[in-house]
């Protein structure tokens, strides 16, 4: 989901950054307010576990291939505004060192993968957890279902990003000038992917950390809860 | 052991573990993720590359390629794993070491 330089046009690519600029903002000073020193650690952990579960990429058969993210698993830990940092510094490093997501697409990018993914995963996680504990099945079930939605809806956006382009740049000849699949090819193919196998890939990962977690220090499942302990 | 440190463990047999996200899409034939093709797969899928796509698709060059280290890409699987082991390691001690900047900025001495 990775959007390189060149498949979005620069009105698309400015529209993104100018709606993440904002939420970068609003970040940094939610997670001033809220974030503890003894938190830090965790913040760095996400990161770094974001950017190196993007590299497992899962093939689809004679297809393409996707990967998790962990920007829900992260919002679960630390919430969606903390998750949006962590995972936009994983982007960061992936399109300047990796050549991972162009630098132009960055903003495109954040939006997907750092601010829609968490924010909408971390709604249906809560949603679902509802009041259980933290150590209850249901808290498992409610990431899994947050993870793969939350990657779903990313997708999604994705989708609508490399969809609009035919429709804004094309040439005097009619062929497009970046991404040349229009939304229906580029909205039924993303969202379709990761519907069938990387939301599941995404489910997984989450699901299981968290229930590690339950057993391991469920404290760090609490913050984030909804419920007092 | 405190859980942060079994959590560092874990996120260190990632790194080792990581040429797995090259070799399961070699086995299985899939190949580039949708949308993320070069200008010269893109010409062969719509049978054009698109002008803009061109120009834009060469604007940075990043350092490390595709976690491949320039000039090792045709040096056989075991390079290739090393060289993404290589990336996935200096991939983690950056984003942590910029989350752990961050996060100290912000979170300043707040308990």
């Amino acid at each position: 989901m990775h959007i390189p330089d060149g498949y979005l046009g620069p009105a698309t690519c400015g529209t993104l950054y100018a709606l993440m600029a904002p939420v970068w903002g609003f970040a940094s000073r939610i997670v001033k307010k809220t974030l503890s020193v003894k938190q830090v650690p965790m913040l760095a952990i996400g990161a770094a576990f974001s950017f190196v579960i993007m590299m497992f990429n899962v093939p689809i058969p004679g297809g393409t291939t996707g990967h998790a993210v962990g920007g829900v698993l992260v919002a679960i830990l630390l919430g969606p505004w903390a998750a949006c940092i962590a995972v936009s510094v994983a982007l960061v490093i992936q399109a300047l060192l990796f050549g991972d997501g162009g630098l132009t697409a960055l903003g495109a990018n954040c939006f997907n993968m750092a601010f829609v993914m968490p924010f909408a995963g971390y709604a249906v996680y809560r949603l679902v957890a509802s009041r259980s504990a933290v150590t209850s099945l249901q808290r498992v079930v409610a990431a899994g279902t947050g993870a793969y939605l939350g990657l779903v809806a990313a997708s999604l956006f994705a989708g609508l990003e490399f969809g609009l382009q035919p429709l804004i740049y094309k040439t005097a000849t009619g062929q497009a000038l970046y991404c040349p699949y229009g939304l229906k090819v580029a909205v039924p193919v993303m969202l379709g992917e990761h519907l069938l196998i990387f939301g599941l890939v995404e489910l997984a990962v989450t699901a299981l950390v968290v229930k590690y977690l339950q057993k391991q220090e469920p404290a760090l499942l609490q913050a984030t809860s909804g419920v007092e302990k | 052991m405190k859980t942060t440190t079994k959590l560092w463990i874990g996120l260190a047999g990632l790194a080792v573990a990581a040429p797995i996200g090259i070799y399961l899409p070699e086995k299985f034939g899939a190949g580039t993720a949708w949308g993320e093709w070069g200008t010269d797969e893109i010409r062969k899928l719509a049978g054009y590359a698109p002008a803009g796509l061109e120009k834009l698709s060469s604007l940075w060059n990043a350092p490390i390629p595709d976690y491949a280290f320039k000039g090792m890409e045709n040096t056989g699987r075991g390079m290739t794993s090393l060289a993404y082991i290589a990336s996935a390691v200096i991939g983690v001690a950056l984003c942590a070491g910029a989350a752990l900047l961050l996060g100290r900025l912000l979170a300043g001495k707040k308990e």
